[in-house]
């Protein structure tokens, strides 16, 4: 048994542990996902509302825990004990099952997700499509939520958020296509296990970024700018694909109350809050793998050699470092007033937990081994950026408007991308 | 009387269409309690999918019979009553009534109250378009106008709460004139806060004049030409916005208005995005109005000299104001009694209100929104 758990960390073993079938550490990396994708939601939800908040001149969460923090976390105990309500005309099954379709699929997607050559729970020779299929199906949740709820609103939600979802996955297909294109266009097809084959070309996720590695390039400047189109047009598709502004019709709080969740209320209801984000982690992270190098660090070829590897590899623990000074220096400014001790000596503790972290990671094991998980994570967290920047600052579309953006502009330009980004190849 | 609660619409389902999947329109309830129709307004829509059949509006949820209240009050104790009408331009409301009534006494107010009056009531104008504004961008979905909208308009509350106490419900003038005189740097400080302003101004239109979105969402959307305004009686920057000339600060020139210089912004398509640029230019236009008052305020008494006692003579008054969304009339009759016979109001955005219908029908569920919008109605005048 012992020896079943240890043989992976054999540095023999190559690959993730789906690819060993190391069933133990599989397991593992689930839990970690799991708690790393709970966590990453829990501080969404804070970053979101501050950084709108300060975009909107206000202050955001300031009352439970220093400037918000513990937010969050009190939202999640008021979600959990609040009283479930059912309407009593719904269909009972289907609403029951609508929040279950949506979290799960949101959460299964990350099973294919690289954060790093090895770090992901397995990697299938078709993962792109993997995950475009199980992130789509999510569309059937909204759908059964809309019309379980047995209510106006949120079946003209539901409504909404099929046929949008339906007609941006083609474009956002074509642009995947043309990514995955580009992974044989050099002649090197890579498979997971890092075996190159000539002349073929990849969906595993893994190796797709491999390729990007190998072809020295990330896919976002390869052909340029058919790699930049490719990645705007993705970038456009998957906000219409997880219904964030400016294409949040089926839940146009102005227009449909709250579309295909108006009826949900407590634990119900945070779960398609949970999905929301997770699909926008997942959908943000296709988006890296496809163009953005994955959990490659920038500038590999203009910064190479040993000393830039090693100035790059001390980003994670410095980035920490700089968190726990915003930390301390927001500690400082604290009001002096006797009622804020508590506020204060938990933001300087959080403050000092943080900065115990970036100190760790400075550690050479440590510090080697976090890389990829950091640069994929960066590159993530500036997709989240956008998402928040993209609700400060743009009106919502209309219903055929929309149609229109994903139909008219986005799929012919996908279309032309794709061929051009063949020819391209050829030449 | 119809009960609203169970009130049941008179807009009819078309015939079952069971030729190819059994489909049929929709009639749904858009409010009361609806957070984009702006209060307490209830609209009835016939759906066909997404298409608006037919719209239907229920009102008075916010009724308070403020017309029969004044029946019983005097003239002075009914004043503070027509703030609550349209309570984000209560300062409007309130000079429309106390003209109506001067005009029935037959006194004027002196020179220095009419334009302190004028200065108030374009800072209320100015108070009243960032609401609209901040609401109507919120209602399409842009969430940032609305904070930076509060934030401006907070400066002119603190201006009338310095002047009178009140930040909206102002009961800022009385008949024949003011009560209170300006306090000590009014001038300086509604100059400062103009030069604050105008940047302001800018800042929004650089968020939305020309965001993409926010150019499709509202162009081409509620179109209503000059002549369906003009038989529905709709006034203010929706009838400028088609086309017509017509504003009563220079039609009919009341308190102060005819010694200042200013245009009358006018748009061409009616639709939703030329009452936008209207109500635009139209804070632009506020500016300059109180930039000329305050430079030229003159000295002298700030109330006319009228008895203690107001018991106008026998007759009937309509006087009308331009109001931040519309023309906002008052028909009082008197008895020769301390308390009006009857008092009338003519709501701007009850009669514009009117419009709904005809601006949405054939358009989407999104543009409903849209053009409650831009009607800029305050549910507190539509109902009284």
């Amino acid at each position: 048994m012992l020896q079943y758990i240890t043989s992976y960390l054999d540095p023999n073993t190559k690959g993730t542990p789906g690819d060993v079938g190391n069933i133990f550490w599989a397991f593992v990396y689930i839990v970690l996902i799991f708690l790393g994708l709970s966590v990453a939601v829990i501080a969404m939800n804070w970053l979101e509302r501050k950084i709108l908040a300060h975009m909107q001149i206000r202050l955001g969460p300031m009352r439970v825990g220093p400037h918000g923090l513990l937010q969050p976390i009190a939202d999640a105990i008021k979600l959990l004990i609040k009283e479930d309500i059912m309407p009593t005309e719904a269909d009972k099954l289907v609403f029951w099952a609508a929040p279950l379709i949506v979290v799960i699929t949101a959460f299964t997607t990350f099973i294919v997700v690289p954060f790093g050559p090895s770090h992901a729970v397995t990697d299938m020779n078709i993962g792109v499509l993997f995950m475009l299929g199980v992130s789509s199906l999510s569309v059937l949740g909204v759908v059964m939520a809309g019309w379980a709820s047995n209510s106006h609103y949120p079946l003209m939600g539901a409504l909404r958020s099929s046929a949008q979802m339906v007609s941006y996955e083609v474009a956002m297909g074509l642009a995947v296509v043309s990514a995955v294109l580009m992974t044989s266009l050099s002649g090197i097809g890579i498979y997971a296990t890092g075996s190159a084959s000539t002349g073929t070309g990849t969906l595993s996720m893994i190796g797709i970024v491999q390729s990007q590695m190998m072809q020295q390039t990330w896919f976002a400047f390869k052909f340029f700018p058919l790699g930049l189109i490719a990645l705007f047009i993705f970038a456009v598709a998957m906000v219409a694909e997880t219904n964030r502004a400016p294409f949040d019709l089926p839940e146009a709080e102005s227009e449909l109350t709250a579309g295909f969740h108006t009826e949900y209320s407590g634990f119900r209801w945070s779960l398609f809050f949970l999905a929301e984000y997770s699909a926008m982690i997942a959908v943000s992270s296709i988006a890296v793998t496809l163009w953005l190098g994955g959990w490659l660090r920038p500038f590999p070829n203009w910064l190479s050699g040993e000393t830039w590897d090693m100035v790059f590899s001390l980003f994670p623990g410095l980035t920490f470092l700089v968190l726990a000074g915003i930390c301390f220096f927001s500690t400082m400014r604290m009001p002096k007033h006797p009622y804020f001790r508590v506020q204060t000596i938990g933001l300087a503790g959080f403050g000092a937990a943080l900065a115990v972290i970036g100190l760790a990671l400075f550690v050479p094991p440590v510090r080697d081994r976090i890389q990829d998980i950091y640069w994929f994570v960066a590159k993530v967290a500036v997709f989240m950026y956008l998402y928040i920047w993209y609700r400060g600052t743009f009106p919502r579309y209309r219903f055929d408007q929309l149609m229109k953006v994903g139909w008219k502009v986005l799929l012919p330009v996908g279309l032309g991308v794709l061929i051009l980004t063949a020819v391209a190849g050829v030449f | 009387m119809t009960d609203p609660t169970t009130y049941i619409s008179h807009l009819e389902l078309g015939e079952r269409d069971e030729t190819f999947l059994d489909s049929n329109e929709l009639i749904i309830n858009m409010g009361p309690q609806h957070p984009a129709t702006h209060g307490v307004l209830r609209v009835i829509l016939k759906l066909d999918g997404e298409k608006v059949l037919g719209t239907e509006c229920v009102i008075g949820y916010l009724h308070r019979g403020v017309e029969k209240i004044a029946e019983h009050r005097t003239y002075a104790m009914f004043n503070p009553y027509v703030d609550r009408m349209d309570y984000v331009a209560a300062v409007s409301n309130g000079l429309g009534y106390c003209e109506a009534v001067e005009k029935l006494l037959n006194v004027e107010a002196p020179p220095r109250a009419n334009y302190v009056r004028v200065i108030l009531t374009e800072l209320n104008r100015l108070a009243s378009h960032q609401l609209w504004l901040g609401t109507h961008a919120l209602d399409i979905g842009a969430i940032t106008p609305l904070f930076y909208t509060f934030r401006d308009r907070e400066e002119i509350l603190k201006i009338f709460e310095k002047y009178c106490g009140a930040r909206l419900t102002t009961h800022a003038f009385r008949i024949g004139g003011c009560l209170y005189e300006t306090y000590d740097g009014f001038e300086r400080e509604v100059k400062k806060f103009l030069d604050f302003l105008e940047p302001k101004i800018d800042e929004y239109e650089e968020l939305l004049t020309t965001n993409r979105i926010w150019v499709e969402r509202t162009k081409g959307v509620g179109r209503i030409s000059a002549a369906d305004c003009k038989s529905l009686g709709v006034t203010g920057p929706v009838l400028r916005a088609s086309g017509v000339k017509w504003d009563l600060r220079k039609a009919q020139p009341y308190a102060a208005y005819s010694d200042f210089e200013f245009d009358i912004p006018t748009g061409e398509n009616g639709d939703t995005y030329d009452r936008y640029l209207v109500r635009m230019a139209e804070m632009r236009q506020s500016v300059r109005i109180i930039r000329q008052a305050v430079d030229r305020i003159p000295e002298g008494p700030i109330m006319a000299k009228i008895p203690k006692v107001i018991k106008p003579p026998v007759g009937e008054i309509y006087h009308s104001i331009e109001a931040p969304k519309g023309e906002l009339g008052y028909f009082v009759v008197s008895d020769g009694s301390t308390q009006p016979y009857r008092v009338r109001v003519r709501p701007p955005s009850f009669v514009n209100l009117q419009a709904l219908d005809l601006m949405v029908h054939g358009q989407l569920v999104a543009d409903v929104i849209a053009v409650i919008g831009t009607l800029d109605i305050v549910l507190g005048e539509v109902d009284r």
